[in-house]
């Protein structure tokens, strides 16, 4: 499903963020990704979303390879893998509703469906009590899950996840877990970035990759954990 | 598509002025073209009903003898650039002159002699009437002794001839200085749109909206600006057509063909400039 073979990345001012990275996530498994801050972990991220491209080695997501994929066929990995972030990204402007119903209407969903599927999209994320609240009047574990719901529009087949516990405190930070682990067991792979250790070891069947200053220093499945 | 023209119009809301501002510029550049267009046309037209009349006339000594005229006749019908020649004695020159010139009746009254030469009426096949042509036939014509003088107005024939092409270029250049002042102005417009949505554009690209469907309400706005800048131009033109009729002379509207085909380079413009834009800003975002 995901799959990085040597993978390095070199920005031409800070230098290399990642170095020979080669990892495999299978298809419905799922991934805590963690290590310090500035380890790289939004960088394997980027590079899986394909926003960032690797300067050598090859990052394969889906089908899609970083070395084929061009910059304009990109959207079409992107509904394949949906991506959330520390900080929600969602429109100030729009409610929960027009949120999750903004990117369905942008990846074709038909107009007279948006509603629908939006609503049906925040039930499973559970939040059909506040669908016509905007970002500012939900708290944040409830934007997180707007912004979940938002991610699935596409039906995607792998999460991505950076941090999106980062700006919660724990017993939200629990519920979204719990969120990531119902889909994961409907089928769908997750990778997910984190540095607090507490919440991997609340879950220790999940299998955690560690990185350390751009290395990739610890596979828990490797080591039989 | 109809996301595409939700967008645009919301574009449009958002910066009325700017929209209006670059239609503006659209038509200011396509009604100098128009204006040009409309002189270029009614020198061709008049152009074209000179042409109908354009002939040499060579004007013959007294003294022609009318074996040498009548070889010289055959010699000019032989010729395939020559439609017609037709021999004009003193005497009906002097017939016509006093018919043309009904004004003078007094002065060819009390006329003695003849003063007026006989001439040949030397008629040009069509195509062959541009002044190249005609300066050919006519230096051709004068080499016969019994030529006295060949007038064929050429000075007036070269002076429209040029005058049209100063009218197309001078359209060409002011068209062109006012064209690249619209485009940087719907630039702007556009890439003010882009930052307006940038926050869209990005959920967009995260989700996976493809770049044809980011793109298309850019892209709409631009054709809508140099549509509407086309209309306004064909409207500027036909007001001065009208303006010249009423207040100068009569002139010929311009053919339909091209009042749509400067509607549609309007619009044509408007999707290029803007395309020309969302490509440059859209990275930024």
């Amino acid at each position: 499903m995901i799959k990085l073979t040597d993978v390095t990345k070199e920005y031409p001012r800070h230098g290399a963020a990642l170095k020979e990275v080669s990892f495999h996530v299978a298809k419905g498994e799922f991934v805590f990704l963690t290590g310090h801050s500035g380890s790289g972990k939004s960088t394997t991220l980027r590079l899986v979303h394909m926003a960032d491209r690797p300067t050598h080695g090859e990052v394969r997501v889906s089908g899609f390879s970083s070395a084929l994929t061009s910059a304009r066929e990109v959207w079409k990995l992107r509904r394949r893998a949906g991506m959330v972030f520390q900080d929600f990204r969602l429109l100030p402007g729009r409610t929960a509703l027009e949120n999750v119903a903004f990117a369905l209407e942008v990846t074709g969903t038909p107009r007279g469906q948006l509603h629908h599927r939006a609503q049906r999209l925040l039930a499973q994320v559970g939040l059909s009590a506040k669908l016509s609240s905007l970002p500012t009047e939900l708290s944040g574990g409830e934007q997180q899950r707007v912004a979940i719901a938002r991610a699935l529009a596409t039906e995607p087949l792998v999460l991505l996840a950076d941090e999106p516990s980062g700006n919660l405190d724990e017993r939200a930070a629990r519920g979204i877990l719990e969120l990531f682990r119902e889909l994961n067991a409907s089928g769908m792979s997750v990778l997910m970035a984190t540095h607090d250790l507490d919440l991997i070891r609340a879950f220790p069947a999940v299998r955690v990759l560690e990185l350390d200053e751009g290395r990739l220093v610890y596979d828990s499945r490797e080591n039989g954990a | 598509m109809t996301h595409a023209v939700r967008e645009a119009l919301a574009a449009i809301r958002r910066a009325p002025l700017l929209t209006a501002l670059s239609a503006a510029m659209v038509a200011l550049a396509l009604f100098v073209v128009g204006l040009f267009a409309l002189v270029a046309h009614n020198l061709q037209v008049a152009l074209d009903q000179v042409e109908e009349r354009v002939e040499v006339v060579a004007y013959l000594r007294d003294d022609t003898r009318s074996v040498e005229l009548e070889i010289a006749e055959e010699e000019m019908r032989s010729l395939p650039e020559v439609e017609d020649v037709r021999y004009v004695s003193k005497e009906e020159a002097l017939l016509l002159a006093q018919e043309q010139l009904a004004d003078f009746q007094d002065l060819f009254a009390g006329l003695e002699v003849n003063p007026l030469p006989a001439s040949l009426e030397i008629a040009l096949a069509p195509g062959s009437r541009d002044p190249e042509t005609v300066s050919r036939i006519s230096q051709h014509v004068s080499v016969y002794p019994f030529v006295e003088d060949v007038r064929y107005g050429e000075e007036w024939v070269d002076r429209v001839y040029l005058l049209q092409r100063i009218s197309g270029i001078t359209a060409g250049v002011l068209g062109t200085g006012f064209g690249a002042v619209a485009a940087l102005i719907i630039a702007t417009a556009i890439r003010i749109a882009i930052f307006a949505r940038r926050e869209e554009i990005y959920v967009m690209r995260l989700v996976g909206a493809s770049n044809g469907f980011i793109r298309r309400p850019f892209l709409l706005e631009g054709i809508f600006t140099g549509l509407v800048g086309g209309l306004l131009a064909a409207g500027l033109s036909y007001a001065s057509y009208l303006a010249v009729g009423h207040l100068l002379f009569p002139v010929e509207w311009l053919p339909g063909p091209w009042v749509a085909g400067g509607i549609l380079a309007g619009a044509a413009f408007g999707l290029v400039s803007s395309a020309l834009a969302v490509r440059r800003y859209l990275q930024e975002v």
